[in-house]
């Protein structure tokens, strides 16, 4: 393989976009975003772009799947035709169900199901452009549209990769390093709680680099944590300094 | 036995709010005796309890609240009605006929239709029942005229403000009629299009910045210098 591509890390440790082993994609988060939705979140991760609209609680549609004493939540990860570089079918693939259903499980342990029974939350997962990493990303965004819909959460879900390549365990993994690298580890965390809500690999790790690489994802989650809790916040801050000079002048 | 938070503080999802002898309060929860904080919201401390206004919130209903909300189906003995909450609520056609309900006699439709607006209080909800409305009380019923806005109904107490002191005065400084459903809908009815666009404007700069401070001077003084620009448009 490593003959037919050029190298991913070069001898001073530095990967192909630039980056050193430890270090994230530029990351931009923003929140509320869908003024018809009950709360959004837009997130660019590096080059992936991602939109997450919630709705609910609403009452549950298919009736079937209301549960009577808890609330059921449900998602739908979908990639655009134009995400990719050669289109998507945009039909719901064998992929695409999986990562809804991840998505949602890494989610659920935030939320308080019990509170309003016979109810449930959608979550839409629109990628418009995918590079690498977009479970993370989404898992990242859903998070903080949930905590903009008004749903009482126990934290925030902050999600991110790190994996193999080229014998060097790095953070972030980028859609060619996933491509033609070694493994993949996507973390999904809970930080005030310290807790691990979802834990994927992809391809081969020894015991160490498995233990290395599940750490650096975590703190990578911890750095993403700052940003996302920073973007919540922010909405609110503006309007607060702005009133705030209002009131000095 | 700490705190970690300053008073008014913008909190998140997740924030560590107390730990030790305090009890938690609204939008909060304890986990291993720890507090933290599961809405976005302000956080406050009264006595030993820790809430949290939350600026983001939907509305669950509560038995005794008045709520605003829309018939949207006919049904065979009441009407199925939205009031913008997680449930949708029953209005019993026993209960807005002082007489007995016969189907053979009353056509619903003709005293309710699909799409008609009502101000109704929630007689009883719980956990395993829709809500069930009642409007057998003065002031309730169907809505004639006015316009609806919402807001998050987490913001209805700062509408109302301290005693009623905001409301009473876009009452009076805007001769509108304005009635609040807890849900978030509020109706307001004036005597020109004009009075009622303007008790809006500040009902929606209230929502915007319910979480600062000077906010009352802020909308008694928005209110003042537009009745100013009105009063100029009108020599």
């Amino acid at each position: 393989m490593s003959e037919k591509h050029e190298k991913l890390i070069d001898k001073k440790g530095i990967r192909l976009d630039g980056r050193k082993a430890d270090e994230l994609r530029p990351l931009k988060l923003e929140v509320g975003v869908l003024p018809n939705a009950d709360g959004s979140a837009y997130v660019e991760h590096g080059k992936n772009k991602i939109l997450v609209g919630v709705f609910g609680p609403r009452e549950v549609h298919p009736k079937h799947l209301m549960r009577p004493d808890r609330m059921v939540l449900k998602c739908r990860y979908h990639m655009a035709p134009f995400s990719v570089p050669e289109r998507k079918s945009p039909a719901p693939s064998r992929r695409e169900v999986e990562l809804s259903k991840v998505i949602r499980e890494s989610l659920e342990p935030a939320l308080f199901p019990e509170l309003y029974p016979r109810t449930g939350i959608d979550v839409y997962v629109e990628v418009l452009q995918a590079d690498g990493g977009t479970r993370c990303a989404s898992i990242t965004a859903a998070a903080l549209a949930l905590a903009d819909s008004g749903i009482p959460m126990r934290d925030l879900v902050v999600a991110c990769a790190a994996g193999k390549v080229e014998d060097t365990v790095v953070l972030d993994l980028y859609d060619a390093e996933d491509k033609l690298g070694a493994a993949d580890v996507p973390v999904a965390y809970m930080p005030n709680l310290n807790a691990v809500t979802l834990l994927q690999m992809d391809g081969a790790l020894s015991p160490e680099e498995f233990e290395k690489a599940v750490s650096m994802a975590m703190e990578g989650c911890k750095q993403i944590y700052a940003m996302q809790k920073e973007a919540l916040k922010n909405k609110y801050m503006k309007i607060k300094e702005e009133t705030k000079e209002e009131t000095e002048e | 036995m700490p705190t970690y938070f300053e008073a008014k503080q913008l909190v998140t999802p997740g924030e560590l709010l107390a730990e030790g002898e305090y009890q938690a309060g609204e939008n909060t929860y304890v986990e291993a005796g720890k507090i933290f904080a599961s809405r976005i919201g302000l956080v406050d401390l009264d006595n030993k309890k820790v809430n949290v206004v939350a600026l983001r919130a939907f509305y669950v209903p509560k038995p005794g609240d008045i709520v605003i909300g829309s018939v949207i189906e006919v049904g065979f003995n009441g009407w199925t009605v939205d009031i913008k909450a997680p449930y949708t609520a029953m209005l019993r056609a026993s209960d807005v006929l002082s007489r007995p309900f016969k189907p053979q006699n009353d056509e619903l439709s003709q005293v309710l239709d699909a799409g008609d607006l009502i101000v109704a209080k929630i007689a009883s909800f719980d956990r395993a029942h829709d809500p069930q409305l009642t409007v057998g009380e003065p002031g309730l019923g169907k809505i004639t005229r006015g316009q609806l806005m919402r807001v998050t109904p987490t913001k209805i107490p700062r509408v109302i403000g301290r005693k009623g002191s905001m409301i009473s005065m876009i009452k009076q400084e805007t001769n509108c009629q304005i009635i609040l459903g807890l849900n978030g809908v509020i109706l307001v009815t004036g005597k020109a299009p004009a009075e009622e666009e303007l008790a809006m404007r500040a009902i929606k700069k209230i929502e915007d910045e319910s979480h600062t401070t000077g906010l009352t001077d802020r909308v008694t003084q928005l209110l003042k210098e537009e009745k100013a620009k009105h009063e100029e448009n009108k020599q």
